[in-house]
């Protein structure tokens, strides 16, 4: 099916003669061209600038003096809609309220791929800090011209240049030419951030106010005209097969308006949201099914997992002869696959009108998901527009590609009309793609000065990422009578990584091997959930560090410190440890019946990105075995801050989020289906749990590269609680989730 | 109810009086000197991990542990006719808990209901049952309890009137009702049951929920197990009177007291959950021991064997939605959602024609229930129903009370409903308005 | 047609008595607040008040409704004049993604219209059927207790109107 290409707004605008740049490449093809094509010659641009060259990729100015930077990241409730506003703002020389940000839309904005990876601010925040000074030195040079003065005697302020005598030109007088159509230089005149008025404040998030009073926010709340809602049957179980249903009924009911079906895809339309709900459920009961789903011994998984055939990368491998350890210890950590868990479940809505296909959605990825579904619905990707708005949290892949990729499929069906689909809360839980169970075998030995002289790592785990690009990762596409096959896994690439991620020390051991068996086969849908692989290696590596300081007889913290030459590391590492009042003869204490521990872990999340320190005071419960994260104080540098509220907000949420997962989660099924499908079978944190207080200390570093912080808090969260929970009650557990029970029968043991 | 309370105050008076003169001599009991709390590791860990399961079910920690309150430091205020009591700190703090209490002070304690000082208990502490456990179990009971973390706490002073206040009085009521109870034997019926039979009638104490009581708080022997009351919850009768319309067996009481849950009957709530609870990690043996000996009281099963789906025979839902149609849209509306999802317990809802609730004489459990609903357990799996207490007003209850009864119960209606669902709710707001701390999921939480 | 009190306003509603209270704010008289979160009654994304008490919109039917008051977070105060409770999570800035954050608002409120002055305990207890999965908890409790002190100095100045 071919449709006609959806016309760039930009080039629709120029023709108008409404817009202050012309454009030398039109129409969509504008912002897809591949990043060989437009790479300049040259040192390699910063950021997201590399891919999409061009300034005003990034930043607009309307002859009227609105200014809009783009940004091709979506905004999953991280805050940096408005951190972004205040970068362009600081080096355009604005108010902070005179920008407008617009985020991911295939139409409109760049392809910064995925909404992942602590990414946001290295890509996209680099590219618009950059494009910005540089759209304000064109804009001077072109002041200077027309002032017929050098631009180092004129001053920006207020977007408007202003001379020396007093004359002044407004950002929107200056651009009504092409300055603004130029490719970035590799460098900028950036501001000196010792002059910043809006970069490192605590400016309030842009996108709460419509939050807290009702407005409208998030794609659930979006209504169009004529729109019809539907909600999608899914089959009980990966891999079965429709065999009948009863159409006749529950096209009879009232509401109802279409039943759509192709293959082992089944959904139904109807006026009324509420209509739509019933008719599915009586349409999943009168659908007979035939299963075939063999899943894993949930209670084996570390076998089950190590035994499947793997492909095995040495990727460290580090050897001094010179040095030998004597002391050796081996221990073996597991996770259980783990779920998003969004609050929201995924939602999309739809319209397929003229032969094109317009989708609302909240997935991390407008351009991949579009080259997904564009590849299911056999259409051209430019007749596919794919609009990011924001979701329920997401924490990486959730349902948010698959319920865009139904709303698409089922429009499909209804020429015109926008459809509107929301999964119910048993689908986001049992059919979202978990964050992968892992495992790790550690062994270390220690020499006689009580350092580590031996290192070896070795994890096993499914790929991190089977996120949409072909219409193979989205459920719709494999659930309809010509399906597409599922991708062949691919382990991520290092430096990064995937089931690999952070699973090279950053500490400084003298003999050093780490094993990455990358497993293909896939028990359980698995893809990208927050942190990859760094939530489980971090757990491990640091957890296996306390056990190595306690052999070695050490304060975790000196033992750390003793490892570890990266002074910024060590700067987050002391500054946590001196924040928490952290002791080197700290002693487990009771208090009213509880058992108090103290844990510390810390990690560069990737090894190149934000680094976190994090200490925990931890109370359990002898008795019960319930364990409850007291007090944490964290330590953080992310580079150049820019929202110093926004990495806090981070921070504290991941310390909450990975105590959750590292307490009480883990993804629940039999030998066909998946059993944990709601908050009854899957069980988060409450507020019965909350710490009583948590506080997190920013080293802020002018003038470095932002480095992202969205995830860094995960690993060491894990593993500074597990270090406490050893502290307190004397027992290591290694197997996530340190649950109730784990934590009682080895108090009992 | 505040009348027929005086009367019985006062007779229990006179009796109690009369029985404290007659019984002086009993009344009296020495003081046991106290000791140094002992060593932890001077106890042999074997008898501490049985000291362990027997504490688990003797459900020790409920009654000895409050909302977010330390472990077995005490201070839970047990609500009786004759005023407030509240539960001792037995953790082993020297100055305000059983630290100085040497192994004889305690077995005492469990077997005539008598401090370590020598001041009388009150019989909340249920010595009325504990006085059959074994003097080994008691030693390992006491093994545990003195390997606890000390809490320094006392709990509040108890409000009683005069003259249940006067302890020696206690003495007289031990005189009356206090005999000894000897645990049925019964060879025949082979070891499982002889020790179900020792462990309800002894340290679970089954009875002491399960049996009705007489004016002065006595559990009435010619009605054992035929149902009481604790806490607002009506405690079903578990002897051939139950109305749980599908026939208790032993296998069901072990599921059901196991897991907390059974496929026919429902799923533990109110009080129950935190004994299924404690039961969640006591030895198997035990748990099947207990239900033999239950399902053994409760009548044997039907000749016919109906079981299951076979004995659910409901109302049709025309004849009771005529009968109550407001309640039947309610029922539709609410309840059915979740009750007829399909979806097997406990994560669905129980079938309500299965629901003893719904056939029981008293509907408080279903008002309480309804109202309520099941609060999540921190960090567990577990069902969660979500309560209805400010969104359903007193008629919108009755009318799905008649429903529920006459669809699903096929029993005469309830009486006095209006009533017992104000006082259902009053009794809620009040437990809701002392929530002053954060639910403490020891309460309901397994181990 | 169902009669149907919400923010002092009396709706009429097309909708079948069965439907749960949080489709109907939501379509039929396009309210955002409130979300669909499970519609199990299990997460609290969807509470509202009613007659002064949180209520679970998602399994709150209409047939339950009748003459009683239903107040969302809209009917509480704008982006221009926010209620207490808006204004102290705006100030707290207690949101990352903020799905579950109306819910939150709506159960905290209806503690503080019976409690103005709740005690941390009290505050984490009543949320407790509330989720939040990005651990914003923190700042929402933070912004609870700030809305109690806005609201107590919105009474000591004698203004009973925002609350």
């Amino acid at each position: 099916m071919n449709g006609p290409v959806i016309l760039d707004r930009r080039s629709v605008l120029a023709g108008g003669g409404a817009l202050i740049v012309s454009f030398s490449l039109r129409g969509a093809v504008a912002q897809e061209a591949k990043p060989q094509e437009l790479k300049p010659q040259g040192p390699k641009l910063p950021g997201s600038l590399a891919t999409s060259p061009y300034l005003d990729s990034w930043i607009r100015i309307d002859a009227d003096g609105r200014i809009t930077a783009f940004t091709g990241k979506a905004e999953l409730g991280q805050g940096f809609r408005t951190a972004f506003q205040q970068i362009a703002a600081e080096q355009l020389d604005v108010p902070f309220d005179a920008i407008k940000v617009i985020t991911a839309d295939t139409k409109l904005t760049a392809n910064e791929g995925y909404t992942s990876g602590s990414h946001s601010m290295q890509d996209s925040g680099t590219a618009i800090l950059h494009a910005a000074a540089q759209v304000r030195a064109l804009l001077m040079a072109e002041a200077a011209r027309r002032f017929e003065l050098p631009a180092e005697n004129l001053r920006s302020e207020n977007a408007a240049v202003i001379a020396p005598d007093g004359r002044r030109l407004g950002y929107g007088e200056l651009v009504a030419a092409d300055v603004l159509h130029v490719q970035a230089q590799p460098t900028s005149p950036l501001k000196d951030p010792q002059s910043f008025k809006v970069m490192g404040q605590p400016v309030p998030r842009v996108d709460i106010p419509a939050k807290v009073t009702g407005g409208a926010a998030y794609v659930q709340d979006m209504r169009l005209p004529g729109m019809v809602h539907a909600r999608v049957v899914r089959p009980p179980s990966y891999g079965a097969e429709l065999m009948e249903f009863d159409a006749a009924a529950v096209e009879k009911m009232p509401g109802v308006i279409r039943i759509v079906r192709d293959g082992n895809f089944l959904a139904v339309v109807a006026e009324k949201e509420f209509s739509a709900v019933k008719a599915m459920h009586a349409l999943a009961a009168a659908a007979k099914w035939r299963e075939s789903a063999k899943l894993p011994n949930q209670n084996d998984l570390p076998n089950v997992l190590t035994r499947l055939p793997s492909q095995d990368f040495a990727i460290l491998s580090r050897s001094d002869p010179s040095v030998t350890g004597t002391r050796r210890l081996e221990a073996t950590y597991t996770r259980p696959y783990q779920s998003h868990g969004s609050i929201g479940p995924s939602c999309a809505v739809a319209q397929f009108a003229d032969g094109a296909m317009t989708v609302w959605t909240h997935t991390q990825g407008v351009y991949p998901d579009r080259q997904a579904i564009a590849e299911m619905l056999g259409m051209p990707q430019p007749s596919v527009r794919l609009i990011h708005v924001e979701g329920s949290g997401c924490y990486g892949h959730n349902g948010a590609d698959d319920a865009a990729a139904d709303a698409a499929l089922i429009a499909r069906a209804l020429p015109g009309r926008p459809v509107r689909v929301q999964w119910m809360r048993e689908q986001e839980h049992g059919w979202e793609p978990y964050g992968p169970a892992m495992v790790t075998k550690l062994s270390a030995a220690l020499d006689e000065a009580g350092r580590i002289a031996d290192w070896n790592f070795a994890v096993w785990s499914n790929t991190h990422s089977m996120r949409p690009g072909g219409a193979g990762s989205l459920l719709a596409a494999q659930h309809i009578a010509k399906p597409f096959a599922v991708p062949a896994p691919k382990p991520l690439p290092l430096p990064e990584g995937g089931g690999d991620r952070n699973a090279i020390p950053i500490y400084n051991f003298p003999n050093a091997h780490v094993m990455h068996h990358f497993i293909p086969a896939m028990p359980l849908r698995i893809s990208a959930m927050r942190a990859l692989g760094a939530y489980h290696n971090v757990f491990s590596l640091e957890s296996f560090m306390d056990e190595l300081a306690g052999l070695a007889g050490a304060d975790p913290v000196e033992f750390r410190l003793k490892h570890l030459d990266d002074q910024r590391g060590r700067d987050v590492v002391e500054k946590a440890a001196q924040e928490f009042g952290w002791s080197r003869d700290r002693k487990a204490a009771q208090n009213r019946g509880q058992n108090l521990g103290y844990g510390f872990a810390f990690a560069r999340y990737k090894n190149l990105a934000a680094y976190c320190a994090i200490a925990s005071e931890v109370e359990v419960d002898r008795e019960t075995g319930r364990a409850r994260l007291v007090r944490a104080v964290a330590a953080v540098d992310a580079g150049q801050v820019v929202n110093p509220d926004g990495i806090t907000n981070q921070i504290e949420g991941a310390i909450v989020q990975s105590t959750s997962w590292t307490l009480y989660e883990s993804v629940a099924f039999d030998d066909t289906r998946i059993t944990s499908i709601d908050w009854q079978t899957y069980p988060i944190l409450r507020f019965n749990s909350v710490p009583d207080s948590i506080k997190v200390h920013i080293i802020n570093r002018p003038g470095q590269p932002f480095l992202g912080s969205g995830e860094t808090g995960q690993g060491p969260a894990a593993a500074s609680v597990a270090n406490a929970i050893a502290h307190a009650t004397g027992k290591r557990l290694r197997n996530l989730p340190l649950s109730r029970k784990r934590i009682k029968d080895a108090i009992d043991a | 109810m505040a009348g027929q309370l005086r009367i019985i105050t006062g007779i229990a008076a006179v009796v109690l009086v009369a029985g404290a003169a007659a019984g002086f001599a009993v009344a009296w009991r020495p003081s046991i000197a106290a000791i140094s709390p002992p060593q932890p590791d001077t106890f042999d860990p074997a008898m501490v991990k049985r000291g362990r399961d027997l504490a688990a079910i003797g459900n020790c920690n409920t009654c000895h542990t409050t909302q977010g309150g330390a472990n077995y430091a005490g201070g839970l205020p047990v609500p009786t006719p004759f005023g407030t009591i509240f539960s001792s700190n037995i953790t082993p703090d020297a100055a305000t808990g059983i630290g100085g209490w040497p192994e004889a002070a305690f077995v005492r304690a469990m077997r005539s209901g008598v401090s370590r000082d020598g001041r009388q208990l009150y019989p909340t502490f249920p010595y009325d049952h504990f006085t059959n456990v074994s003097e080994a179990d008691d030693r390992a009971l006491y093994a545990f309890l003195m390997t606890r973390q000390p809490v320094q706490a006392s709990p509040p002073a108890n409000q009683l009137s005069f003259p249940f206040n006067y302890r020696p009085l206690i003495a007289g009521w031990k005189l009356l009702y206090f005999h000894g109870r000897d645990v049925p034997s019964n060879e025949a019926k082979g070891a499982e049951w002889n020790r179900g039979a020792y462990l309800v009638e002894g340290l679970a104490h089954c009875g002491a929920c399960h049996t009705p009581r007489n004016a002065l708080g006595a559990e009435r022997v010619n009605a054992q197990f035929s149902g009481g009351q604790v806490d607002n919850w009506h405690a079903y009768a578990l002897n051939d009177t139950s109305h749980a319309p599908v026939r208790w067996t032993a296998d069901a009481l072990y599921a059901y007291l196991r897991h907390g849950w059974q496929a026919d009957h429902g799923t533990a709530r109110g009080p129950m959950a935190e004994v299924v609870d404690n039961l969640a990690s006591v030895p198997d043996n035990d748990v099947r021991a207990i239900a033999a000996y239950m399902a053994d009281i409760s009548g044997a099963p039907a000749p016919d064997g109906k079981s299951g789906a076979d004995a659910v025979a409901q109302s049709s839902p025309a004849d009771a939605a005529q009968a109550a149609p407001a309640g039947a849209a309610i029922y539709a509306a609410a309840c059915a959602s979740c009750h007829e999802s399909g979806r097997p317990l406990p994560y669905g809802g129980i079938n309500l024609a299965r629901s003893t609730a719904v056939t029981s004489p008293d509907p408080r459990n279903l008002i309480n229930i309804v109202l309520a609903g099941v609060g999540a357990v921190e960090g567990e799996r577990g069902p969660i129903m979500p309560g209805f207490a400010a969104s359903i007003d007193d008629t919108q209850m009755v009318a799905l009370l008649n429903y529920l009864r006459a669809r699903f119960g096929k029993r005469p209606a309830w009486d006095d409903l209006d009533k017992t669902v104000r006082e259902a709710r009053a009794a809620q707001a009040v437990s809701l308005a002392a929530r002053d701390v954060p639910a403490e999921s020891s309460q309901r939480g397994k181990p | 047609m169902i009669t149907l009190k919400v923010n002092g306003q009396d709706h009429q509603v097309d909708a079948d008595p069965d439907t749960p209270l949080l489709y109907v704010l939501r379509n039929d008289l396009e309210l955002n607040a409130a979300k669909f979160g499970c519609g199990l009654g299990q997460c609290g994304s969807c509470t509202v008040i009613v007659d002064g008490q949180a209520v679970l919109s998602c399994v709150t039917p209409l047939l339950l409704l009748e003459g009683k008051q239903v107040t969302t977070l809209e009917g509480l105060g704008t982006v221009a004049a926010p209620a207490p409770i808006q204004r102290a999570f705006m100030e707290e800035q207690a949101a990352q993604c903020g799905y579950c954050i109306a819910g939150m608002m709506m159960r905290a409120q209806a503690l503080l219209m019976r409690n103005s002055k709740p005690t941390d305990a009290q505050i984490r207890a009543e949320l407790e059927p509330n989720l939040c999965r990005c651990g914003t908890h923190m700042r929402i409790l933070r912004a609870v207790h700030r809305a109690a002190r806005l609201m107590d100095t919105a009474d000591a100045a004698g203004d009973r109107s925002i609350r």
